[in-house]
């Protein structure tokens, strides 16, 4: 612990972005402090017991996109990072059968083609196309945006690089990548399959964190941001961390305090000082003050740029912007500790033996019509009254998460639009526990009596217990004209804001939300690369 | 009709190995794995509690007044030292140093030990005990043998061994019983996490499987076959007779023979011991000159891989298991060792190989370039020499 308050770079905000952040500005030589809201650091990466003995991962649950530099440089295994596989998807139709994607390409193809022959065939080649794309969209992520208005040397060479990948695509590549910024996911799948689950299940994953339908022009983007955990070679999809994402949090924390950082949790910054145009320190709630040459705020951009600092610091129209910036929260999460497994109906098990379908995801999508109908509700400021649901039972995976031989599960809710009509409250909240559980009854009948303890989390709690401004998982939906060298605003993407000595790394920056790091890890290279 | 054997478990093995991947170890049936994909298996080593099917392993009894003379004759430890109830792990070489097989010594009482070894030694063992008071048994088919393997063994061996497992220490072993079933448990296996082998009467072999199957239900017990095992073994960086080493007595040419100097494994010779062992004079020549050959780990730097793969626009390609298959390994255009086995670490998140350098190149931090095939092409991919193993939890020895 250092007794004065003066460091280099502090740093708002513990959320995985935060800490990554710290831990290279610290690889660096950096005096940093982490300055955090709640009495334990993660965000929205955090595992905690709500019910003693049973860990909740409590909002993000599985990992894919954590950057493979940010697990070398911070040696993150030695710290303690372990990324279980997530064998299987599993979703349940609602005629009683289900259709199953597993680990081994044969048994997947197997298993469409008892649905559909020409899908099975369809499946491989949607893959590579998708892959193809997101393999040409990739390296992006990795660079500083470019603002293709300004014409800085800098500014140049990112954008002349953005140019070289997309002369390295066949023809037919840069229109499939046109289309996917253009098209809803439901336009595009449709072209490829004719099985409402595949359909379903596929058209999920590009509504996760908006608050559009799978008809919604621009999903086909967002699907295949999924699609890039999958390709850095040896690197699996979908993974879920030892210990829930608080482990992988709590392997950067260990990394972090390893280089040298200094934490401070039960720290809520109130703002940011502001001394000849530059952010020279912050005063914390509690009236503390601590100076530093740098800050970076690890927060949400609502927080960071209209709650942190005071407006007549930035131009107007950048106020403007960062307000019109979309976050619009629109996903819940169901925790629940369980006495023993729920039984699916579609593939049961006999007590003792092993259910291969609870190792992996089960998706309640059984088309795409039933997530466009789950959407038409929270449209009109309704909760769905038959959610998608995204599942993992982590106990299955880490025996760990729970009491031997009982389990926890984990269920990512949508559509809970955060502006609900007549506002959440208590039983609100209860109502979207309910059309969870009987959601999940429809499949698994014995789901309630397996139930010890429930965690229903309405995109206020998100707000209220992450500190994420309007609750969305991303901090701001992944939409076209949210990413890339627009997020958070046209100008200033490049971590750097108007006001000096003031830098933004958070899933409200580029490239992101989700567990990456990304934002946190090009963040610090650009305080860097300003000198200090 | 003449077949592989098979062993004590396959009744439950056999049940269970969906790919149906048979592998030979020893002429006995091995699984190769279980699953169709390694990925849970390897994480039931490193995160819960992996049980393998290890009974094909060469064992042999040795008893009688002369049994630690012989093998303090043999190997290259010093077998007085040992005490009741302790396990040694050990080379034992030909006259000229060069290592024959190695595997563990486990004292089970003052004249009784039990030797593991990956070929048959019999004859070897037979002609050194020329003279003595010692009988020589092998009881490979009539003692089965699970490895159990993970963080997780300990507290599902609490629950149904008769004396409780928190004492034993590593490389120690201990009587013990699971439903009145004797048994040994030794704490040691092939992985470099926290793990114990099991030893037992190969009819009772079926009994125990399903007591220790039930009682790590909840901690996430997983069979787990050899490919997964191999991987693992390469983390702790454990190297395995005729794929990272030849045995002396099968050597076509000097140079594929070993000495356990070159192998890394300076700490299991015990030159101070008292008296005469096989290969002594040639070992403490070798320990004066310094050894010309090292086995060390390889770390193949990621980024290089991705700009050698991006070249031809892909991203790094590597098997996800381990390969058993000799890489070149340069400085500058000069070879100057090979890699025996190579693997990805899901762990590490690190391509990583055991690598036999020559001198000075295997000294630790040293930048080598290891040969890799990207689309049907020779590249040299670039690699440092880093110490072995490359994974040791915390929990290993504690
Ligand atoms: C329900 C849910 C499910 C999700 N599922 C997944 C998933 O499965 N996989 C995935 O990859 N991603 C998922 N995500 C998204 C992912 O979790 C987030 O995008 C990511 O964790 C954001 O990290 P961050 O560090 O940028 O911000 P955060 O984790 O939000 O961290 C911001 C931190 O700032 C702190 N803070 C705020 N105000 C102050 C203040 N005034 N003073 C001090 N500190 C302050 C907050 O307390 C918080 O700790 C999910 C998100 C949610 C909410």
């Amino acid at each position: 612990m250092t007794s004065s308050n003066q460091y280099d770079a502090i740093i708002i905000g513990g959320g995985h972005n935060g800490l990554v952040a710290a831990a290279y500005l610290a690889r660096a030589g950096k005096k940093v402090v982490v300055l955090e809201r709640r009495h334990i650091v993660g965000g929205a990466a955090v595992t905690e017991e709500i019910f003693p003995g049973y860990k909740f991962t409590e909002f993000s649950y599985v990992v894919s996109l954590l950057r493979p530099e940010i697990i070398r440089d911070l040696e993150l295994p030695k710290h303690g990072l372990k990324i279980l596989p997530l064998p299987s998807t599993f979703t349940p139709t609602e005629n009683g059968d289900y259709l199953a994607a597993w680990d081994d390409h044969d048994l997947t193809r197997r298993e469409i083609y008892r649905h559909s022959p020409k899908d099975a065939e369809a499946y491989d080649e949607y893959a590579r196309v998708m892959a193809r794309a997101a393999k040409a969209i990739k390296p992006i992520i990795n660079l500083i945006p470019p603002d293709p208005t300004s014409l800085s040397m800098r500014d140049m060479l990112g954008l002349l690089k953005v140019g070289q990948f997309a002369a390295s695509l066949s023809e037919k590549e840069l229109y499939a990548i046109a289309k996917l910024a253009t098209q809803s996911s439901a336009d595009l799948l449709e072209e490829w399959f004719e099985t409402d689950a595949l359909k379903g299940t596929k058209a999920a994953s590009g509504i996760i964190g908006t608050f559009l339908g799978p008809r919604s022009p621009g999903t086909a983007y967002v699907l295949l941001h999924h699609y890039m955990g999958e390709i850095d070679g040896a690197f699996r999809a979908w993974g879920f961390a030892k210990n829930g994402s608080g482990g992988v949090s709590g392997s950067i924390l260990n990394a972090a305090q390893a280089l040298g950082v200094e934490i401070r949790v039960n720290a809520s910054v109130k703002q940011v000082i502001v001394k000849n145009g530059h952010a020279v320190g912050v005063a914390l709630e509690n009236g503390d003050e601590l100076q530093s040459k740098v800050v970076m705020s690890a927060a949400d951009p609502k927080r960071t740029f209209l709650q942190f600092v005071e407006g007549k610091h930035f131009p107007d129209e950048f106020v403007t912007s960062i307000q019109n910036f979309r976050t619009r929260g629109s996903s819940g999460k169901v925790n629940i500790a369980l006495s023993e497994l729920p039984n699916f109906t579609a593939l049961p098990f006999e007590k003792g033996h092993e259910s291969v379908l609870h190792r992996g995801a089960v998706s309640i999508s059984p088309s795409i019509d039933y997530i466009e109908r789950a959407y038409d509700d929270a449209k009109y400021g309704q909760i769905s009254k038959r959610p998608y649901l995204d599942m993992i039972f982590p106990s299955m995976i880490d025996p760990d998460m729970a009491p031997p031989g009982q389990h926890v599960m984990s269920c990512f809710v949508q559509y809970a639009p955060y502006d609900l009509e007549g506002g959440w409250n208590d039983e609100k909240r209860n109502e979207l526990g309910e059309a969870v559980i009987s959601t999940i009854e429809q499949y698994a009948p014995n789901i309630r009596k397996c139930i010890v303890g429930m965690q229903v989390i309405s995109p206020k709690d998100i707000e209220a217990i992450a500190g994420i401004t309007g609750g969305n998982i991303f901090h701001g939906e992944l939409l076209l004209h949210q990413i890339f060298f627009l997020r958070p605003t046209p100008q200033w993407a490049d971590f750097r804001t108007p006001l000096k000595g003031y830098y933004f790394g958070a899933a409200g920056a580029h490239p992101g939300g989700g567990v990456m790091g990304a934002a946190g890890m090009l963040a610090a290279k650009e305080i860097l690369k300003d000198g200090m | 009709m003449i077949e592989l054997r098979t062993t004590p478990f396959h009744e439950r093995t056999s049940a269970l190995c969906q790919p149906q991947n048979w592998r030979k170890w020893a002429g006995y049936f091995a699984a190769g794995s279980y699953e169709h994909t390694l990925d849970r298996e390897y994480w039931a080593i490193r995160n819960s509690a992996a049980l393998i099917d290890v009974s094909p392993l060469i064992k042999y009894v040795i008893k009688g007044k002369d049994a630690a003379a012989l093998l303090h004759r043999v190997t290259t430890r010093d077998i007085y030292k040992m005490k009741v109830g302790q396990v040694a792990y050990t080379g034992w070489c030909d006259e000229e140093g060069k290592m024959i097989d190695d595997g563990t010594v486990s004292r089970l009482d003052e004249t009784t030990f039990r030797l593991t070894a990956a070929e048959p030694n019999l004859r070897w063992l037979s002609m050194n005990a020329v003279g003595m008071e010692v009988e020589i048994t092998e009881v490979t088919d009539d003692i089965a043998a699970l490895s159990f393997q993970g963080p997780n063994t300990r507290k599902v061996l609490n629950k149904i061994t008769k004396k409780s497992v928190d004492e034993l220490k590593y490389f120690r072993l201990m009587k013990n019983k699971i439903n009145e079933m004797e048994i040994t448990v030794s704490r040691t296996g092939y992985t470099g996490d926290l793990g114990y082998e099991i030893w037992m009467d190969a009819k009772d072999a079926l009994n125990i499987w399903d007591a220790l199957m039930n009682a790590g239900a909840d901690y996430g017990i997983t069979p787990v076959g050899i490919l997964a095992l191999d991987m693992t073994r390469v983390e702790a960086g454990l190297f395995m007779l005729d794929v990272d080493y030849t045995s002396a007595s099968h050597a076509w040419i000097e140079s594929q023979k070993s000495s356990p100097f070159e192998l890394g494994l300076d700490w299991t010779v015990n030159l101070d011991k008292q008296g005469y062992f096989v290969g002594r004079r040639a070992l403490e020549k070798e320990k004066r000159e310094g050894s010309v050959w090292k086995m060390v780990g390889l770390e193949v730097d990621w980024v290089g891989m991705e700009k050698i793969f991006k070249q031809v626009g892909l991203p790094p390609q590597i098997p996800g298991m381990a390969v058993r298959g000799s890489l070149p390994i340069f400085v500058g255009n000069v070879q100057v060792g090979y890699a025996s086995t190579s693997t990805w670490s899901p762990v590490l998140k690190k391509y990583i190989a055991l690598a036999h350098l020559q001198k000075p190149y295997f000294e630790v931090g040293t930048d080598v370039r290891m040969e890799i095939t990207v689309e049907h092409h020779r590249q040299h991919a670039p690699a440092k020499v880093v110490k072995l193993p490359f994974y040791e939890p915390e929990w290993k020895k504690r």
